[in-house]
């Protein structure tokens, strides 16, 4: 089982407890009446869905409850950092790229 | 108009004990509880209604009396008193310094889970590190037991309370019996 940090709670908690909620830093757009077709299609639907690292919202819905971003690695499963929605995009550092990347797909569950 | 007829509430787990390998399962009495949302700027009213703080830190709870806040998120609590007072009127005078006051009396219930083997059958189904070290005495979380969602609150070295909704009751009760056959 995967041990996620909550933010919130500060400390590791188990899988069981989170829920994904797709991918992060999407900004709703604040004249949502007046855009394209083409633009609420991109905002809406059109997702990255990178392989290698990826920055996504999680909730600690049996936990606090609360939303919070983290960056993982899309292959390997493992997270590099979680931090509070409304945080920026954390930098982050080769070391922290490579700690993760380095699996073969297994994620340790 | 005639007056209502006075309806006695019925205890999900009425009638239901089970003890032995080291583990204890006991209903806990009726009680009222309170979900509690609340902004930094109501706590202190919050306080003095209650007649002591909120905790502010994750997984604590703080008790005085029969009255026990449990910490749940940021700006949530638990809120239960074990002498089935209107805690909800009570508290909802706070109201207008920002936060929300609901009474859940009617929906949760819970069981004590004591003895030596408590946190074993319990790890059954919830995944959360129960060591003393990690799940202290007065620690509180909401958390998950098997399928259902529960807050558990450590109460004692060997002493647990979950709480769970009452339409999940059965289940829960049924699983820590399971649980605790085989602790």
């Amino acid at each position: 089982m995967l041990l996620i940090r909550c933010p919130y709670c500060e400390e590791e908690r188990p899988e069981l407890e989170f829920a994904g909620a797709g991918e992060a830093h999407i900004a709703r757009p604040a004249n949502m009446s007046d855009i394209s077709d083409e633009d609420f299609e991109a905002f809406f639907f059109i997702r990255e869905n990178q392989k290698g690292i990826v920055f996504e919202r999680w909730r600690h819905i049996h936990g606090c409850g609360r939303f919070f971003n983290a960056a993982r690695h899309s292959v390997s499963d493992k997270f590099i950092v979680t931090y509070k929605a409304g945080e920026p995009k954390p930098e982050l550092t080769d070391e922290q790229i490579a700690a993760v990347a380095g699996a073969t797909g297994k994620s340790g569950k | 108009m005639a007056k209502a007829p006075k309806v006695a509430r019925a205890h999900p787990l009425a009638g239901r004990q089970f003890a032995g390998n080291g583990v204890t399962l006991a209903p806990v009495d009726i009680a009222s509880r309170v979900s509690l949302r609340a902004e930094a700027g109501a706590l202190a009213d919050i306080g003095k209604l209650l007649g002591f703080a909120l905790p502010t830190r994750p997984k604590t709870s703080a008790a005085k009396g029969r009255r026990t806040a449990l910490w749940l998120g940021p700006d949530e609590w638990l809120i239960t008193d074990a002498t089935n007072q209107r805690l909800a009127a009570t508290l909802a005078k706070a109201e207008p310094a920002g936060c929300s006051v609901v009474d859940i009396a009617h929906r949760n219930t819970a069981i004590e889970v004591s003895g030596p083997n408590a946190a074993a059958a319990l790890n059954a189904g919830c995944p959360q590190d129960l060591r003393a070290a990690a799940f202290a005495v007065g620690a509180a979380s909401r958390t998950v037991l098997a399928k259902a969602e529960i807050v558990l609150l450590r109460t004692g070295e060997d002493a647990f309370r979950v709480e769970c909704w009452r339409s999940f009751a059965d289940y829960v009760w049924t699983y820590l019996v399971d649980a605790a056959k085989s602790a």
